[in-house]
């Protein structure tokens, strides 16, 4: 998690995106840990979102996704503790969610974990950006361009956790600090 | 200045004097519990990042107990169960409630307090998010993901943040049919899903204070669904009298101080609240039972943590005692000892499960968290063909019981035993006024 830019192409959610709708229960079986299983998380991706959602964040037999950034409204990630939430982002390809509040333990295991970037907005970029849009997230100076308009947001800083994600997780900020 | 009940709990796991929320802190864990959804993968990361030969921190702290996926012909599920089964015997762990066997209990958070791990005054970490369920018993109680779960495992401490406490007073007695579940619906659809992210909810006040131990968690169980960090409710001598009677561990008993300062305070004057729903497709869509008639039920559920314990059934059968029920009726005790209880406890000489039965359309189910969050296709109660159902579970995000084209409605086990009866969302009220 070491990038300052992330590029790519935006995929918009809404409100309330809970932890069933990331990776729906039936799939929870699968073990993150284990590689294969790891891979076919990411293939789940966002497929429980309803039908009023026309494009699939992972197209059918595929295993990661053409939209690297995730922009949605407020609270996403209620839901359950599932760590195969943010892990089944992290396996299809997603690099970091733009919303304008997460819920605590999806944006606590983001940052264990090291798989996504959960950044807070305090605009609803969800509005300023379409599905498919190019995006350029600017981590020093805490800005998002939205290529295809050419309009510049700015983003929250990360705060007293961006220590975690830059040592690259829990495990190395403890080592790094002689925790363990 | 003085601090709250999360507060002291957190500084006395921190060994500090004094702590304010914002705080980042090391805390010590009493103890961590997983189940068979992320156990597999919690173990995974402790293996990864302490080797294959490393030893958990503290064997008595640790406890598994699968639940979720036990009752299924699914092969994964099974191999889950058994990564489990190998780890507890490799690390020689005392706290295992094997499926299969005579420990086998069910859903975590029924079977925690029950055996007498749930001390007032300790930190819990749990692999699940309504591990908050337990701060009903005075203990800082939250949940957490696999990798730090794996770090806990190993080293038996956490960073974390201390929460803001938001304050619930709720005074006065509750109308005939409104019960807990009632309650933390009617917080949850006033602040919001996520109108307590980050903070603590405390609850507090002679409402809370006449409630038993069982209601209270369910207020518990459900701060999540509020975005809450942990939910929890001072220890007073109900409290102090069921923990002695599950286990003879010391614990230490904390209560708010006078001036201790919260983020913000919520008065509720429990004569005016009335019987809930959630309707779909969020726990904060809550309007009262008595206006939501029009809704067309197919299955009413009770079970689970927030709504499988023995007084979710023993309201379920004093409300169903001597009526039919027009759609299908699911029983799921939450654990073995539900179940036990179930079978035996009588009102007018019949059992409880004998009163489920005679309404002619009941299932009833051996505890597990069943169809609660859906699970394998096989799963008991699922919601595999596009169902309405009344739930007295904890949430009904869209595909949570099942299909995506299933609706979930979430409801106290009056309402969800009223609505059986009619077949329409029902405040149960008119049932239980002789
Ligand atoms: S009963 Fe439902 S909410 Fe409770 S632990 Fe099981 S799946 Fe989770």
């Amino acid at each position: 998690m070491a990038e300052n830019i992330i590029k790519g192409k935006v995929f918009i959610a809404g409100d309330n995106i809970d932890t069933d709708q990331i990776i729906p229960a039936q799939y929870l079986a699968l073990v993150p840990t284990n590689p294969e299983e790891y891979k076919k998380l990411g293939s789940y991706a966002l497929c429980g979102l309803p039908d009023s959602y026309k494009t699939r964040y992972v197209k059918d037999n595929e295993f990661e996704t053409e939209f690297p950034i995730i922009i949605a409204r407020s609270n996403f990630g209620c839901g359950s503790s599932r760590e195969h939430a943010p892990i089944s982002l992290g396996a299809a390809g997603c690099k970091a969610v733009i919303a304008n509040s997460f819920a605590r333990i999806f944006f606590r295991n983001c940052i264990s974990t090291g798989e996504v970037y959960p950044i807070e907005a305090a605009d609803v970029l969800a509005d300023k950006f379409n599905n498919g849009d190019e995006a350029e997230i600017n981590l020093t100076t805490l800005t998002v361009k939205n290529v295809t308009s050419g309009e510049e947001f700015s983003i929250k800083d990360l705060g007293s956790v961006k220590e975690v994600i830059e040592a690259g997780g829990i495990f190395n900020f403890a080592r790094k600090n002689d925790m363990i | 200045m003085g601090m709250t009940i999360t507060e002291k709990i957190l500084a006395k796991a921190a060994n500090k004097d004094v702590v304010k929320p914002g705080d980042n802190i090391w805390v010590n864990a009493d103890v961590l519990m997983t189940h068979d959804v992320c156990g597999p993968g919690t173990i995974g990361v402790f293996k990864r990042e302490f080797g294959n030969d490393a030893k958990v921190w503290d064997k008595e702290g640790v406890v598994i107990i699968p639940d979720h996926y036990i009752f299924t012909a699914d092969e994964m599920c099974h191999r889950n169960v058994d990564t489990l089964r190998e780890f507890v015997k490799e690390q020689n762990l005392p706290y295992f409630y094997e499926p299969g066997t005579e420990t086998y209990s069910g859903v975590c958070h029924v079977t925690l307090p029950e055996k007498g791990h749930i001390r007032p005054g300790e930190v819990l970490f749990g692999t699940d998010s309504h591990t908050c369920t337990h701060g009903a018993l005075g203990m800082f109680a939250t949940g957490i993901g696999n990798t730090d779960a794996g770090f806990v495992m190993g080293t038996g401490k956490l960073l974390i943040k201390v929460p803001q406490t938001i304050k619930f007073v709720i005074d006065g007695e509750l109308p005939t049919g409104v019960t807990a579940k009632d309650i933390i619906l009617k917080i949850i659809g006033d602040i919001g899903v996520d109108g307590a992210t980050y903070c603590a909810m405390e609850f507090s006040g002679s409402t809370i204070d006449a409630l038993s131990i069982e209601e209270r968690m369910t207020i518990c169980n459900m701060a999540i669904e509020a975005g809450g960090k942990n939910g929890i409710i001072a220890p007073d001598e109900k409290t102090i009298e069921y923990v002695k009677s599950k286990t003879d561990k010391e614990f230490t008993i904390f209560s708010s101080d006078e001036d201790a300062e919260y983020q913000a305070v919520y008065n509720y004057d429990a004569s005016k609240l009335e019987a809930v729903v959630a309707l779909p497709f969020s726990p904060d869509n809550v309007k009262a039972a008595k206006d939501c008639s029009d809704k067309k039920l197919d299955r009413s559920y009770i079970g689970s943590c927030t709504g499988g314990k023995i007084e979710d059934f023993v309201m379920a059968a004093e409300l169903l005692n001597g009526h039919k029920v027009v759609i299908d009726l699911f029983i799921v005790p939450a654990t073995r000892e539900v179940e036990e209880a179930i079978n035996t406890i009588k009102i007018d000489g019949k059992t409880l499960v004998e009163i489920f039965e005679s309404t002619g359309k009941a299932h009833i189910a051996e505890p597990s968290c069943a169809a609660c969050l859906g699970g394998p296709v096989d799963t008991f109660g699922r919601c595999n063909n596009g169902e309405v159902c009344i739930s007295t579970t904890n949430r009904n995000f869209p595909g949570r019981m099942g299909g995506l084209d299933s609706e979930t409605i979430l409801a106290s086990a009056y309402t969800a035993a009223a609505s059986a009866i009619t077949g329409v969302i029902t405040d149960p009220a008119q049932y239980l006024k002789k």
